[in-house]
């Protein structure tokens, strides 16, 4: 699904700052892990190369068998469109659209219809139990709530990877246990590839695979099948 | 397309203040240019009108004193016109001159009717005096042929003259009294700009009853085939030449006699309409300008506070055309929707100023003038004006939107 081959970032402001010194790395259809690492370990950086919304210096990365290079912006917009489902920390909702036009924004750039996208929208909300309230706008909704409009608008076009940039980062530990607990289902029933990049130990004990993340290169893979067997405890993680 | 007018319906919701000062600007650009122009139309309508009535090709001689000596005669010499002239005028230049006048006029004429008496100059005309000035006969007849061989004691009075006179009761048929001569009112006439009209009588009776002998005041005629300045310069200098040999004095003398000429005075006046209409377009196109630039700089605002939101619409699969779309029809709404109240209240400004003011004339008692005259504005120029400021608008959100679309999404998502 995803292969990355030594990828390199450099960024050029100001002194230059070697974020990425070689990433090696596959990721297989179905897989739901996490990348973990400290603060300016790179982790945010390489979720980025990932959802084609940074380019990288060196190196390659196949998606599903197509190399993302120096893709035009109106191709990468495709991708990003057709094959990535982004679930952001600080939610990224459009304030002045309400929770459905939100969901249904996705399929807006795919050229489908106002009806059927918003009947689309609808189920999709209907599934995160977010029905009542798809009327509301995003100042009106907790940010639990929130999180699962953007889960819902990250799953209506039917994504092979979702991304997960700290989905749990601005919710409490009650919301994020929630928040988890629908990527764990989407995992199991839906077979999703989820990529989660935390800092948090405990919701990375969710996944099933640890990536950790330490200066730019890649360091331990953890296999993790057991996710009660973490010191934080059951249903507890760490805040 | 639906999708679209809900995008922008959204953003300009959310943004009421804002899109309401921008639509101002664009709004009061148009109102004003179209104002600005209506009120130089009004202008430059009445300039016309106070010509209008005045034959194009008609030129007026009146007598000078010399400036240059001649042939032994000193300068400052009175220059005086005949009957003589006139025909000598008529004879010299049959391929352009069609008809010849002449007016000869006897001031301070006391004229009275009853109660009633106005101080007059009296004007001694032609029957041709209709074709060579800016007078309309209203009423009655004109002075004829007949009137000049049996030199009657016939009038035709201003209709000035005429309320003052005959307040009450009907002019024509009227004797009324002029120093102890009396003049049957015959015609009523009216011209635009009456400076102090004058009474107009038969050429012939004012030579015999004031004893002008056969001098004239001005000679007045219709010429053709004179159709550029060159040529109505050619024929000046050929008529000061002539006139020069039969009363003594330098052909280069400017000021021996005066040489009124209708035509080069038209050409003047276009000159100055041109250049009022030049001023009156320059001062509406800046002033559209600022509101092309308020548009400009309220789209370069917009597009700021929005790159974040930009970013997840990148995110989320927004092709970078999609958003540029998104902008620039943001922008040309506005300026479309605002652009076209502005217009819309301009004309009716206007249109209102023709109502109210539409012929104003300024009365100053001794003559009145028409200053302002169907201030309005064309349709299809208010229409241009619209559309340039719509194709501006649109251009004034190209700029700005081509910024936002080249951010790259990582960088936009960061940006708040």
């Amino acid at each position: 699904m995803i292969h990355l081959k030594d990828i390199q970032k450099t960024y050029h402001a100001g002194a230059p700052l070697h974020v990425l010194k070689g990433i090696n790395l596959d990721i297989e259809k179905g897989e739901f892990v996490s990348i973990m690492g400290a603060s300016g370990s790179g982790k945010s950086t390489l979720l980025n190369i990932l959802g084609i919304l940074d380019n990288y210096d060196s190196g390659e990365y196949y998606l599903n068998n197509v190399l993302i290079r120096d893709l035009s912006e109106t191709r990468a917009a495709e991708y990003r469109n057709r094959m990535i489902g982004f679930i952001f920390q600080s939610f990224n909702l459009i304030s002045f659209k309400n929770a459905m036009e939100n969901v249904a924004l996705p399929l807006f750039y795919q050229g489908v219809g106002r009806k059927r996208r918003n009947e689309l929208a609808m189920e999709y909300l209907e599934k995160l139990g977010l029905k009542e309230w798809a009327h509301h706008m995003p100042n009106e909704l907790s940010g639990g709530q929130k999180q699962r409009v953007a889960i819902a608008r990250a799953l209506i076009s039917k994504p092979q990877i979702i991304l997960a940039d700290e989905p749990t980062g601005a919710l409490d530990s009650k919301t994020s246990i929630e928040v988890m607990n629908i990527l764990k289902e989407l995992h199991r029933d839906e077979g999703l590839t989820i990529i989660v990049v935390t800092h948090e130990s405990g919701v990375a004990n969710q996944t099933d695979k640890i990536i950790h993340i330490k200066d730019g290169i890649i360091g331990e893979i953890e296999e993790n099948l057991n996710h009660d067997a973490s010191p934080f405890g059951v249903n507890g993680y760490m805040k | 397309m639906t999708d679209l007018i809900q995008e922008i319906y959204g953003t300009i919701m959310r943004n009421k203040l804002r899109t309401a000062l921008t639509g101002f600007s664009v709004a009061w650009g148009i109102f004003m240019l179209i104002v600005l122009l209506g009120a130089g139309n009004g202008l430059i309508h009445a300039f016309e009108g106070q010509t209008a009535d005045m034959k194009m090709n008609s030129m007026k001689i009146y007598p000078g004193n010399t400036s240059k000596p001649y042939h032994g005669l000193k300068e400052g010499r009175n220059i005086t016109l005949n009957e003589g002239d006139r025909k000598q005028t008529a004879q010299s230049f049959p391929e352009h001159i069609i008809t010849t006048g002449a007016t000869v006029s006897q001031s301070n004429v006391y004229l009275s009717y009853e109660k009633e008496a106005v101080s007059i100059t009296l004007d001694g005309v032609f029957p041709n005096y209709t074709d060579l000035e800016a007078a309309k006969l209203k009423k009655g007849r004109f002075i004829n042929d007949r009137d000049i061989r049996e030199r009657r004691k016939v009038i035709v009075l201003h209709e000035k003259t005429v309320e003052q006179l005959f307040p009450k009761t009907e002019a024509i048929g009227k004797y009324i009294q002029a120093q102890g001569v009396v003049y049957l009112v015959v015609g009523i006439y009216a011209d635009q700009n009456s400076f102090s009209p004058s009474a107009l009588v038969p050429f012939s009776t004012v030579q015999l009853v004031y004893g002008k002998g056969d001098s004239i005041d001005n000679i007045a005629f219709t010429t053709r085939g004179i159709t550029d300045e060159a040529a109505s310069q050619q024929f000046t200098q050929d008529y000061r030449e002539m006139m020069g040999q039969r009363k003594q004095f330098a052909a280069d003398d400017e000021s021996a006699i005066w040489i009124w000429d209708r035509f080069t005075q038209y050409l003047q006046q276009q000159a100055g309409n041109e250049i009022l209409h030049i001023a009156i377009w320059v001062i509406g196109i800046f002033t559209l300008l600022s509101g092309i630039v308020g548009v400009s700089n309220i789209m370069l605002i917009t597009v700021r506070e929005r790159t974040h939101e930009f970013g997840i619409r990148k995110a989320l699969g927004a092709k970078p055309s999609s958003i540029l779309w998104l902008i620039i029809s943001e922008s040309v709404v506005i300026t479309t929707f605002f652009g076209y109240i502005g217009m819309v209240a301009g004309i009716a400004v206007t249109e209102y100023m023709n109502i109210v003011a539409g012929k104003q004339t300024m009365d100053m008692g001794v003559f009145s003038m028409t200053f302002f005259e169907n201030p309005t504005v064309d349709l299809g120029i208010a229409v241009q004006a619209t559309l340039t400021l719509i194709i501006a608008g649109t251009l004034a959100g190209l700029f700005p939107a081509r910024k936002a679309v080249q951010i790259r999404p990582i960088e936009a998502l960061r940006a708040d």
